[in-house]
């Protein structure tokens, strides 16, 4: 009898527990999240140049993915995937497939932006999207990442309608507009990468010769 | 240490033959840059420096003339074995949580009369200037070979700190969109080729942080975590703390306490 009640007992505590670990989660830093701002804030030389430091605000979307560890509850989520979707721009001539040949060039780049004392890029340095840090893409690059999924044949599964075009497009300058946190970067928001060079990423996609949809 | 040179230069060839562009498959690399970390574990550069930082340790330095012998790095005065394994930790006679090396650079100046800007100078080395705070982790550091992570963070003021380092590694920031836990909060992910673990576990922290300090192949020198983190903030495109500045003792604790029970084996070897 004992038994059977303890084992009830687990049944309905392993039953409401993922509700209940949801709940929860708390925030990170706990009760010590705005002393731990402050202490943050304050661990930089003072005569690094204002623009520098800039680069340690954070918009509504990074604080509040922060705040639920990158994974916020749906509605929250919905709302940030809207207020990202209205920061989208397109290029002035209205055409999303550029140069797959360029996009290329700038999938492979993993320089660029990097700030400091000690190990500055130097001025002018080219700035990609390095692509392949995170994503598979053309067979014949084997040192691709994983962070992200395979982007392999894009356009050879998916075909060139207009709104996969626009979908790879979008997706790449405000990757938030679509999944509220993701670990994709939000290449047109921050001005990453200019508008552009995003539709010759989309070209790289999307263009049956370009090497992501051959082999 | 004649034997020990040749090894390490017969690693490096060995390096150098495993970093062919013909090495294709991934678990193949993985499998070479295994064996290649095996085959060094036995002429590992840093063994060079840890012994520099044992003559370091014991020589008498600064305006004062004094060795560090007497430094109390959390186990007592000159007591090393399992003391950077169980750093960061609270002291009491300067009131804050301190790690190796903001403990270490505390006692160049108060034993040995050195002023911080002094102690500081060179904390990391650059091509024909040697680091002394680099020596001296790397040896103190190696005194914990064997021994436990020990960073439970029971002391009120510790376990703030790990929650505030915490806080730094989901804090998402800068044109990219980074945190440290894009890449470091998953399992089984990879940048390009190089693994990535998750340090939100006790077997990613600790497989982390038991190789630390570690010689780093790509930079050909020894690294504290000091640089490796300050570094990763660079890679993060943000403006870099300073050195020994509290948001890194804070990531540290966060790590060390998640790390907590695994086996140091330091010096590392790296990429």
């Amino acid at each position: 009898m004992k038994l059977k009640t303890s084992l009830v007992t687990t049944l309905a505590l392993a039953l409401s527990l993922p509700a209940f670990a949801q709940k929860a989660v708390e925030a990170p830093g706990g009760k010590f999240a705005k002393e731990a701002e402050q202490m943050f804030r304050t661990s930089f030389r003072a005569d690094n140049p204002k623009y520098w430091m800039t680069r340690l605000e954070q918009d509504d979307t990074m604080k509040t993915c922060l705040q639920y560890r990158d994974n916020p509850p749906r509605p929250i989520g919905q709302k940030l995937e809207r207020q990202n979707a209205a920061t989208i721009r397109y290029p002035v001539d209205g055409k999303l497939i550029g140069d797959w040949k360029e996009g290329e060039k700038l999938a492979a780049v993993g320089t660029g932006g990097h700030i400091g004392f000690i190990q500055p890029d130097p001025a002018g340095r080219v700035r990609g999207g390095n692509c392949y840090a995170c994503h598979e893409l053309a067979k014949k690059e084997v040192a691709y990442g994983t962070i992200g999924p395979s982007l392999h044949h894009f356009g050879k599964i998916r075909g060139n309608a207009e709104e996969i075009v626009k979908y790879a497009y979008d997706k790449i300058y405000n990757s938030n507009a679509f999944t509220a946190c993701t670990n994709m970067p939000r290449f047109g928001l921050h001005s990453w990468l200019t508008p552009e060079q995003i539709t010759h990423i989309v070209a790289f996609l999307i263009d049956p010769e370009s090497p992501v949809n051959k082999d | 240490m004649f034997h020990r040179f040749i090894r390490t230069l017969a690693s490096a060839a060995l390096l150098a033959a495993f970093a062919s562009p013909a090495l294709a498959q991934d678990s193949k690399v993985a499998d070479e840059l295994a064996k290649y970390r095996e085959a060094l574990a036995d002429g590992n550069p840093a063994d060079l420096l840890e012994v520099k930082g044992e003559g370091l340790w014991s020589e008498k330095r600064g305006p004062k003339k004094a060795s560090l012998e007497q430094c109390d790095l959390g186990l007592g005065p000159g007591k090393l074995e399992g003391a950077y394994a169980s750093l960061p930790r609270y002291f009491k006679d300067t009131g804050k949580v301190m790690d190796v090396e903001s403990r270490l650079v505390h006692c160049m100046v108060t034993l040995q009369g050195f002023t911080v800007a002094e102690a500081t100078r060179n904390w990391y080395s650059k091509p024909g200037t040697e680091s002394d705070i680099e020596a001296l982790v790397t040896f103190i550091g190696a005194k914990s070979n064997g021994k436990p992570i020990n960073v439970p963070a029971t002391h009120p003021e510790e376990a703030k700190m790990a929650k505030m380092g915490e806080y730094i590694f989901y804090r998402r920031s800068g044109p990219q969109d980074f945190s440290c836990s894009i890449c470091h909060g998953q399992e089984g992910k990879r940048i390009r080729l190089q693994e990535l673990g998750n340090l939100t576990t006790k077997d990613g922290s600790g497989t982390a942080m038991k190789t630390w300090p570690s010689y780093r192949v790509s930079q050909g020198a020894v690294w504290t975590m000091q640089r490796r983190l300050i570094d990763c903030m660079r890679q993060a495109r943000w403006p870099e703390p300073n050195y020994l500045a509290d948001s890194i003792i804070a990531l540290e604790t966060y790590l060390q306490k998640t790390a907590t029970g695994t086996v140091m084996e330091t010096p590392g070897i790296k990429r």
